[in-house]
């Protein structure tokens, strides 16, 4: 079994070898997401690669489709994509994987790149399994930027309405979104007394301490008192690589050769 | 045909332990019995229809056969990327259910007028377009639904429609297809949803010998039907509470056409169309009125 450290430092170097080969964008917010995928794929998620469609696994539905390289990178890593190559595929002509999340994918529960979309639909599967009496649990990984879609609010109330217990929000608050700082174009502080005020039961943590990751997300997945639950994660866009650390450009870049080396040196030496 | 088809839902829901009802906030006076029998396959979403549609993906990928219902625009246009995304994209067992077609709730303004939703709807991967025309046609589309695995959209008008068929047995409808009403010579009126009524009080009124089909379902047509109709009438005229731009007239023209265009058809019919002429109508009015100011009706046809 491979422990959760490995599992995040492995993940940032597939997405690392990812997002330069293909040329592709959104490095900074796969690696802020990282630590958070880490802990659910290896210590708390109820899901088996042999049965990626297993009625009672627990679903993880993954609202920020602009960072999949970070989730195929963890499906990857969890075994999920025997008989595929991801790195090879990745963004090729006729293979599933779009840089958006992509459904057709064995262990991916909905695609997603048009934001705003996840929560309610996690809410709608939430619901069948409070209806059909059922133990799995729902998590739902959201980015900062996308909470200014009016639908997620739509289901925010929705699932404490109906006291949605069985579903974990996780918020990627990295800070920075498509266009400049998250506090600059669409402040969404007081976020906690938000998700407070809308009668959720939320917990900020460091979305890169593996440990308190674990702590919450095990606590809140086991509590089953009425009310749903939110991790606000606060983390670092680019977390892992200093020169990408906080800099909006890695919304975008895709990385040259140099920063390669300099990345991958990086990485190792965690 | 509200009342028929919700009802029709609530008996069907008995044997299909799978239905689900999901409402924006209303139904009142409707919904209720659905709600008292099957108080764990409802649910009011409140008004919030992009994510009342959102849970209706997330049900249907648990198993369920999901119902949303509201308002014409409502349901459709309001919540279209969710239906295109969520449900269409991924083949989601849910069914768009919008009452008040076309100016069903003609009084109460553009914001209700529903009439752009054909064009909307049908132009989505993996829909099923339904617009029943009468009480008997909305059964038939209940039952039709219950049984249809994947998206579908009804657009019902609202209360108080003529009967159209023999409503002594069932409606025999299903997609491609069309129902023949009146027999007639040279033209046939081809119409959808509730406005094949008036039509059939026209042509009776004016003692024209035009032949009448009713189109409850839009999109998919049959090739074989299509060539036939096209050998036997020289002229089609259709007719829809709908603005003319994508919607049901068009969906006929683009089909001869793609014929033609192909050697199937050897010559494509005269194919006038009757719908809304891209405009919305600001004023008030009920259902009848607007639908003479929209200019439905086959006065504007030449004889």
């Amino acid at each position: 079994m491979t422990s959760t450290p490995a599992y995040a430092k492995q993940l940032r170097q597939r997405v690392l070898e990812l997002c330069s080969r293909k040329r592709t964008s959104h490095i900074g917010g796969a690696f802020s997401v990282a630590d958070i995928l880490a802990v659910l794929y290896a210590e708390i998620l109820d899901i088996t690669a042999d049965e990626p469609d297993a009625p009672g696994r627990d679903r993880l539905f993954f609202s920020k489709g602009h960072a999949c390289t970070a989730l195929y990178a963890m499906l990857e890593l969890r075994g999920f994509f025997k008989g595929y190559d991801l790195l090879e595929q990745f963004t090729e002509n006729g293979t599933y994987f779009t840089s958006h999340v992509n459904h057709n994918l064995p262990g991916v529960e909905l695609s997603t790149g048009s934001l705003g979309h996840a929560l309610g639909v996690s809410c709608g599967s939430a619901l069948a399994g409070k209806r059909r009496r059922q133990p799995w649990s729902v998590f739902s990984i959201l980015s900062d930027g996308e909470l200014d879609e009016g639908s997620n609010w739509e289901a925010i109330l929705f699932a404490a309405h109906h006291k949605l217990d069985n579903l974990v929000a996780v918020i990627d608050y990295n800070k920075i979104q498509s266009f400049g700082a998250v506090s600059e174009i669409m402040n969404l502080e007081p976020l906690a007394d938000k998700f407070k005020a809308f009668n959720w039961e939320v917990e900020e943590v460091d979305g890169h301490a593996l440990p308190a990751l674990q702590d919450v997300f095990m606590r809140f997945k086991e509590s089953r008192n009425g009310r749903p639950k939110c991790v606000i994660a606060h983390t670092v866009k680019g977390k892992g690589v200093s020169f990408m650390e906080n800099d909006l450009a890695w919304h975008y870049r895709s990385p040259s050769e140099a920063d390669v080396l300099k990345a991958i040196s990086e990485l190792e030496a965690v | 045909m509200r009342n028929t088809f919700i009802n029709t839902l609530c008996d069907l829901a008995e044997k299909h332990d799978d239905i689900f009802l999901l409402c924006g906030d209303l139904g009142y006076s409707v919904l209720e019995p659905f709600a008292a029998r099957y108080p764990d396959r409802f649910l009011n979403a409140g008004i919030a229809e992009q994510n009342m549609t959102q849970v209706a993906a997330g049900l249907a990928r648990e198993g369920y056969n999901v119902f949303t219902y509201s308002i014409g625009n409502f349901p459709t246009l309001r919540a279209m990327e969710q239906v295109r995304y969520d449900v269409c994209y991924h083949a989601a067992n849910v069914k768009v259910v919008a009452v008040g077609a076309g100016y069903a709730y003609g009084p109460q303004g553009v914001s209700h007028h529903t009439t752009e939703d054909i064009a909307m709807l049908r132009a989505l991967p993996g829909m099923t377009v339904c617009a029943p025309a009468d009480a008997g046609e909305a059964r038939a589309a209940a039952l039709f639904m219950a049984n249809h695995v994947g998206p579908g959209y009804v657009r019902l008008n609202k209360s108080g429609e003529p009967v159209l068929h023999d409503a002594s047995r069932p409606v025999k409808m299903a997609p491609g297809e069309f129902v023949p009403v009146k027999d007639g010579q040279g033209t046939l009126v081809l119409a959808t949803g509730a406005i094949v009524t008036p039509m059939l009080i026209e042509l009776r009124d004016n003692s024209l010998d035009w032949a009448l089909w009713s189109a409850p379902f839009i999109g998919g047509y049959n090739r074989e039907t299509l060539v036939s109709m096209s050998h036997r009438f020289q002229r089609i005229v259709t007719v829809e509470e709908h603005q003319l731009s994508g919607g049901f007239g068009s969906s006929i023209i683009e089909a001869l056409s793609d014929l033609y265009a192909t050697g199937v058809l050897r010559q494509m019919p005269k194919v006038e169309r009757i719908g809304v002429p891209n405009t919305f109508i600001s004023t008030s009015g009920t259902q009848e009125y607007l639908r003479q100011v929209a200019g439905l009706t086959l006065a504007n046809v030449s004889r």
